[in-house]
């Protein structure tokens, strides 16, 4: 069969185009539009992500680099940053837990208010970040009906640390959530079905199926909560006191600085925020080049 | 394992998914779920396999309720209309999970990887378990999800559509292959397909639902010659269907008795006939029979698939001929009905596509070929 279909055949040499014609995508269009729209996305680019970013470290460094380091040593700026990670390392781990429940309920089972929680999970984004805030004042504030009892008991929630973490876990709680559904909902539960099938318990499928097929939905979940976690303004700012050194997180003392007219401190700390958001994108872009080809096989099935 | 399903409902908003079924399936039985989609057969597999709870009615494990019994303890291998293999995991981990997820008797690692090999050499995937499951072709695929089924020695095996997607090819060469194993392993076998083909060759029973109610259980021999409803002979092969009138157990079509047949103890009235191309043979030697006019021919193998019309409605009948008899569109031909079933009117058939016969009749047409007087 081959061989009859070989001898039939003309040889690949003379078959193929003598001349060579030039190489085109079959789809899209000739190379000036396609110029013109690179173009365009390339300015744009660069006037409203990289010249910023580049301003940020331009002028943090205006006034030297003693300067700038004396900015960063300084005592309330470290007190911010540690207020920061504090804030980060209990908001995301929480949100994690929030979120992967959150997503898991929803998108594996099917109850009445599933819509009514898609919205809920979603205020967060819809209100503003000050509202957010004010809500919390209204919650735990001295005229409020949990007020007299927190006091009485000596909690203190609003202008303190459990209220910047309240806030910043209520402002970064869709971002897990809202990562995972739509991939959980994509996945089905047909993989989780085959494991208690095969006789596996509810938590075994949970940590061996259901967790590894979102992982990198979750990563980037992760680290979406994390930054703005770190960058959190309006609602920390209304419920923090601005107590400096003691309830100003990294992004509120930049304000502080800069309102102090202390504009090249402002901007070596905002370098310090920035750097910290470079350092998650960079995390996330080795992760996906460290597992690109597990990352391709598993959008591929 | 025996399996007997008792009286099942089961609804989903509005629709009844399964009408009251009941079905016994011996121990050892390969038994195929038949059936158009939204038949219930998956439900029905579905239920068994303790994925769906019944809303009523009870399913019984060697004559045990199953109802109280979690998914996890019933012993069930089901493998998936896609597979739903774990697509982080290497075959082999693949095929070990039911394995190691066991509390009670788990086996030590090495003899998990000895069960491991054994199950790839019964479906013929030695040398890939290293692959992930993106790495495999479907039939591949296949195998691997129907060897992690079979490493937990389930008590009952469940396959849902378990050739539906592959081509026609690897499907014929799996069918046989998974009757091999079959007898080799014994296991009782439920399988759902909407492949008529696919369960009369492979199952020893054939289960043709639809709309939620089991329409017949028999052998595929008694599906093919004697089905039950008119609904079980339209959709199993190819099939005509004419109305005719019944009148003293005698079934006529235009006032024109057809001898042959046998309408049983069908009341006299309006009754519809249903013919296999087999069924119906043409007439050369200019005996008599019922005049039809060539509305189509094709070729289908050795024999010619002729469609005709005949009767005052231009029923249309399709039948086989010897490809080396000539026939053409608008030839007249004189056919005879040496068999069909017929079943009271308002029995419903499957309608695949509908091979229109105009109720409004063409009777001037019908008047000019002078059928009327014939």
């Amino acid at each position: 069969m081959s061989e009859v279909a070989s001898s039939t055949a003309p040889p690949a040499s003379l078959s193929a185009p003598a001349k060579k014609t030039r190489l085109r995508t079959v789809i899209g269009e000739g190379p000036i539009t396609r110029w013109i729209l690179g173009g365009i996305a390339i300015v744009f680019l660069a006037l409203m992500l990289i010249a910023p970013l580049l301003v940020v470290f331009v002028e943090a460094f205006s006034r030297g680099i003693g300067v700038y380091f004396q900015a960063l040593a300084m005592p309330d700026t470290m007190a911010a940053l540690q207020l920061t990670l504090l804030v980060a390392v209990i908001a995301v781990p929480a949100n994690l837990v929030f979120g992967v429940a959150c997503a898991w309920l929803i998108a594996k089972f099917d109850f009445k208010f599933k819509s009514f929680l898609l919205t809920l999970i979603d205020l967060p984004f819809a209100v503003s970040p000050v509202v957010s805030g004010l809500v919390f004042v209204l919650l735990f504030g001295a005229n409020s009906a949990l007020g007299p009892w927190l006091e009485e008991n000596n909690i203190r929630i609003l202008f303190a640390v459990p209220g910047i973490v309240i806030a910043t876990i209520f402002i970064t709680f869709p971002f897990i959530a809202r990562e995972l559904i739509p991939l959980m909902q994509q996945q089905g539960t047909s993989e989780e079905e085959a494991s208690v099938s095969l006789g596996a318990s509810g938590w075994r499928t949970f940590f061996l199926v259901t967790l590894p097929n979102v992982k990198w939905g979750l990563l980037y979940g992760v680290l979406l909560c994390n930054a703005r976690a770190m960058g959190e303004f309006g609602a920390v700012s209304v419920v923090s006191g601005h107590i400096r050194g003691v309830t100003n997180t990294l992004p509120l003392h930049i304000q502080i600085l800069y309102d102090d007219n202390k504009a090249a401190a402002a901007f070596a700390v905002a370098s310090l925020l920035a750097a910290l958001a470079l350092v998650t994108l960079a995390v996330k872009s080795v992760l996906e080049a460290r597992f690109a080809g597990e990352l391709a096989a598993q959008r591929r099935h | 394992m025996e399996v007997r399903v008792e009286n099942v409902f089961k609804r989903y908003v509005g629709l009844a998914a399964l009408d009251d079924v009941s079905l016994e399936v011996g121990s050892g039985e390969l038994v195929a779920l038949l059936g158009p989609s939204g038949s219930g057969k998956t439900t029905l597999l579905r239920t068994i396999a303790g994925l769906e709870l019944p809303d009523s009615g009870t399913i019984y494990f060697d004559g045990k309720d199953a109802a109280g019994w979690r998914i996890q303890n019933r012993g069930v291998g089901f493998v998936f209309q896609h597979y739903a293999l774990f697509k982080h995991m290497r075959v082999m981990d693949n095929i070990a999970y039911g394995l190691r997820a066991r509390r009670k008797n788990k086996p030590k690692e090495a003899e998990i990887k000895r069960r491991v090999m054994e199950l790839l050499e019964l479906v013929q995937l030695q040398g890939l378990e290293k692959r992930f499951p993106s790495q495999l072709s479907g039939g591949q695929r296949q195998r691997v999800a129907l060897a992690r089924a079979l490493a937990i020695e389930p008590s009952v095996l469940l396959l849902d559509e378990p050739f539906g997607a592959l081509d026609a090819r690897v499907r014929k060469d799996l069918r046989r292959w998974l009757r091999e194993i079959h007898e080799r392993t014994g296991h009782t076998t439920l399988f759902v397909t909407h492949d008529q083909e696919e369960a009369l060759e492979l199952a020893d029973r054939v289960v043709v639902m639809n709309k939620g109610k089991i329409e017949q259980s028999a052998t595929p021999d008694e599906i093919y010659d004697t089905p039950a409803t008119p609904f079980v002979f339209s959709f199993i092969g190819e099939s005509s269907v004419i109305p005719v009138n019944v009148e003293n157990g005698r079934a006529t079509l235009d006032e024109r008795p057809l001898n042959e047949l046998n309408v049983g103890q069908l009341p006299d009235g309006p009754a519809m006939l249903y013919l296999r191309p087999e069924d119906v043979t043409l007439v050369t030697d200019g005996g008599v029979g019922i005049p039809g006019l060539v509305v189509s021919t094709r070729r289908i193998g050795g024999m010619r698939r002729v469609t005709i019309e005949c009767g005052l409605a231009r029923h249309r009948i399709e039948f086989d001929t010897l490809a080396d008899i000539p026939t053409a569109n608008s030839q007249r031909l004189i056919i005879s009905i040496t068999g069909g079933r017929v079943y009271a009117a308002g029995g419903e058939g499957y309608v695949t596509e509908r091979l229109a016969s105009s109720p409004t009749a063409d009777f001037k047409w019908a008047r000019a070929e002078g059928w009327e007087d014939r």
